[in-house]
């Protein structure tokens, strides 16, 4: 029998994947895979939870999350592109110009 | 009758206003004559004041209200009586001629128009002074003519500092600021004087107070008393807070006739007469002022006898007759300091313009011994002086005759001996001090001619502006009991006893006498020329004397230096060591903080991160943490 904690289980294992990702990886386009980990592992939680309450309000949050992780990687990955016409690479160790 | 209040009152304000409008620009004629013109309405409105309260009686008019606080009501009214009606007469009177006058001898001056705004602006703080009907006011119009004064000693201010040998005064800046400096110490008893007034009869008006005064506790009045004499002894220069007199001669000339002699330092003369049903009640408080002014009157007389400087001698003499007129005021008669009061604004006024012709004609030079023959050049400013100078002395017909003989006869009925032989023999030193002046000035040898001056007499109108005091100074004292039957309707009457008039005509004798012997003695002395005795002027008493008792530089090492090293302490040791160390140590803390921390701005997204990451972290432990307490 799966339960919620198994799915929060789950939700949690993908958020520290993405969170591991998100900190150690160096190529911009990893990281913006790793966010999407964490996104969707929220989105697991919302639904899961959800369910467990017969509330839809979870659900739609999820919606909404998948709405707008579209977006941000639309406008995301344009900039990508640009910068990487611009400079040739996209490892953010080479882009510390705001250094202080 | 309200509007010619208002006229009176304004027309001065407005006048300086106007000048103020071209104070940045270059000499403009319109300044002087307007403001001059608008001192001559407001003189013409005090005359016809003067004329209604004789004849109908005082006016008191309420401008507006004030401050109203709870119980303290205070409101802007005016009280013209005929104290007031004759102090408006006198000061706008010198006021105009001063004004005219000024248009000649400031004609080359670069700060022409800023000059009648600043004059124009004392004569409407003086008005305020005199016409207040309550002590606030007067304490106003006090302040203000306090710092017009400082305004005009200091008017050429871009004057260096010299030392004291060279120029007593130092500069006009630096004697702006002690004339300033010590009013301010004397003012302070005077706003003392008036916390305790309110304090115990919770009103400011004069009626309010003058009527409480019979029911108030004896010692009470007496402190009031004295915290009010205090500022009356820094307005009109009474030891120990004359010194700045005479070093306000810096001052241009006219400003020394108006202010320094005829009209601001009578202030203080006039609050005592004010405040005379106070000071009537406080007769111990009253007899020190006559005596401290007979102190002053004989003191101030004393270094007048050997000054060199032309204004420092009149300044000295100023500061003579204020003790003449503060000691009459002690003996209870009031009206007799009035008149005097009245009859010294005009012939002194006209003394300080002659004065101002001479220094014109001599290039701004003010050492008598320098000077000398100066008749031939300048006949008009000689028989203004020699006339200013005979009514000083008090010689009959003369004004001054009539009010210091007055005052004399006083101290006589008031059997003061004491005061009235010392007021006596000043007398005669007046006398001398005023002809040895105007000797070594106007007669013998022409000791100018080899220095390269080429003295010449100020222009007609000049002339015609000074002819009103000099008509004063002669005939003033003729209306003495017109004077004394118009002020007694306000001002206590004093009569002489029997005994007295039993004497008049002796102590006029033997006054006249002292007089006369004053100015043949300095009509011997100098009139032929100037001899000077090294043996004499390296004397003691001649060296205390022109070092004006050394009483300047005793201030100077007593109180300033000690205040300066003072206050020279606390910048170093707690303005520096405590307060900006605590000021700045908060700004060193942030700003070391905050270049440390710079560390952590690496500008690579990845260590952001990692830092965003492990403060979520902590915040998630925090609540786990809290979530496990409960």
């Amino acid at each position: 029998m799966i339960t919620m904690n198994h799915y929060l289980i789950l939700s949690g294992i993908l958020f520290a994947i993405g969170l591991v990702g998100v900190v150690r990886r160096k190529n911009l386009l990893m990281l913006f895979f790793a966010t999407e980990i964490m996104l969707n592992a929220a989105n697991i939680a919302f639904a899961a939870v959800s369910s467990y309450y017969h509330d839809l309000t979870g659900q739609m949050f999820a919606f909404f999350i998948i709405a707008v992780a579209a977006s941000e990687v639309a406008v995301g990955l344009g900039l990508l592109i640009l910068l990487y016409k611009k400079y040739g690479t996209i490892n953010i160790d080479d882009f510390t110009i705001m250094k202080g | 009758m309200e509007k010619y209040v208002y006229i009176a009152l304004f027309a001065p304000l407005v006048g300086s206003l106007f000048a103020a409008l071209f104070s940045q620009r270059p000499k403009a004629l319109i300044t002087g004559v307007v403001t001059s013109t608008l001192l001559f309405v407001s003189f013409v409105a005090s005359v016809i004041l003067l004329n209604h309260v004789s004849q109908v009686g005082a006016v008191h008019v309420t401008m507006m209200d004030w401050i109203q606080a709870g119980d303290m009501s205070i409101p802007f009214g005016f009280n013209i009586d005929q104290v007031t009606a004759v102090m408006m007469t006198v000061v706008t009177l010198v006021s105009t001629v001063v004004h005219v006058y000024s248009n000649g001898y400031m004609d080359h001056d670069k700060g022409f128009n800023r000059f009648f705004s600043y004059l124009s602006a004392f004569v409407f703080s003086m008005m305020v002074l005199v016409m207040s009907d309550n002590f606030l006011g007067l304490f106003i119009g006090w302040e203000g003519v306090g710092v017009c004064s400082w305004l005009l000693i200091g008017f050429w201010y871009h004057k260096a500092d010299v030392t004291r040998d060279v120029n007593p005064s130092i500069s006009p800046s630096w004697a702006a600021n002690e004339a300033f400096i010590m009013n301010r110490v004397a003012d302070l008893g005077m706003l003392v004087g008036i916390f305790l007034i309110y304090w115990n009869i919770g009103s400011l008006q004069y009626a309010d107070v003058f009527a409480a005064v019979p029911s108030m506790d004896h010692g009470m009045l007496v402190t009031i008393g004295i915290f009010l004499f205090i500022g009356a002894m820094g307005k009109s220069a009474q030891f120990p807070l004359h010194t700045w007199l005479a070093d306000a001669m810096e001052g241009p000339t006219p400003v020394s006739a108006l202010i320094h002699a005829a009209t601001m330092v009578t202030a203080g003369v006039y609050l005592v007469i004010r405040a005379n049903p106070l000071y009537s009640a406080i007769p111990e408080v009253s007899y020190f002022i006559a005596v401290l002014g007979t102190f002053v009157a004989i003191f101030a007389a004393s270094m007048a006898l050997v000054n060199r400087d032309l204004k420092r001698i009149i300044a000295y003499s100023t500061l003579s007759q204020l003790g003449y007129m503060f000691a009459a005021a002690g003996l209870g008669a009031y009206w007799v300091a009035l008149f005097h009061l009245a009859a010294h604004a005009f012939f002194k006024a006209l003394l300080f313009l002659g004065a101002g012709n001479v220094m014109h004609a001599m290039d701004d030079e003010l050492d008598i011994f320098k000077m000398g023959g100066l008749k031939k050049a300048m006949r008009w400013t000689y028989l203004y002086m020699g006339l200013a100078s005979l009514a000083l002395a008090g010689i009959w017909p003369l004004a001054g005759f009539f009010s210091k003989d007055t005052i004399l006869e006083v101290a006589f009925n008031e059997h003061t001996y004491g005061i009235w032989l010392i007021l006596w023999f000043t007398a005669g030193l007046t006398a001398f001090y005023s002809f040895r002046q105007v000797f070594l000035t106007f007669t013998g040898d022409e000791r100018y001619k080899p220095l390269g001056f080429h003295p010449h007499e100020v222009p007609k109108y000049v002339l015609w502006a000074m002819s009103p005091l000099a008509l004063l100074a002669v005939i003033f004292g003729w209306y003495k009991d017109e004077f004394v039957a118009f002020i007694t309707h306000f001002l206590p009457t004093y009569e002489m006893s029997e005994h007295t008039e039993h004497f008049v005509v002796i102590l006029t004798v033997v006054t006249t006498a002292i007089a006369l012997s004053g100015i043949v003695f300095a009509w011997f002395r100098y009139s032929k020329g100037l001899k000077r005795s090294a043996k004499v002027e390296q004397s003691l008493p001649y060296r205390i004397l022109s070092n004006q008792y050394y009483i300047p530089i005793l201030y100077e090492n007593v109180f300033s230096k000690p205040y300066a090293a003072l206050s020279h302490a606390f910048w170093e040791e707690i303005d520096q060591q405590v307060v900006d160390a605590t000021v700045d140590g908060i700004a060193t803390a942030i700003k070391d903080g905050g270049d440390s921390s710079r560390k952590i701005q690496t500008g690579n997204l990845s260590d952001y991160l990692k830092l965003m990451s492990g403060g979520a972290l902590v915040l998630v432990a925090l609540v786990l943490f809290a979530a496990m307490q409960n």
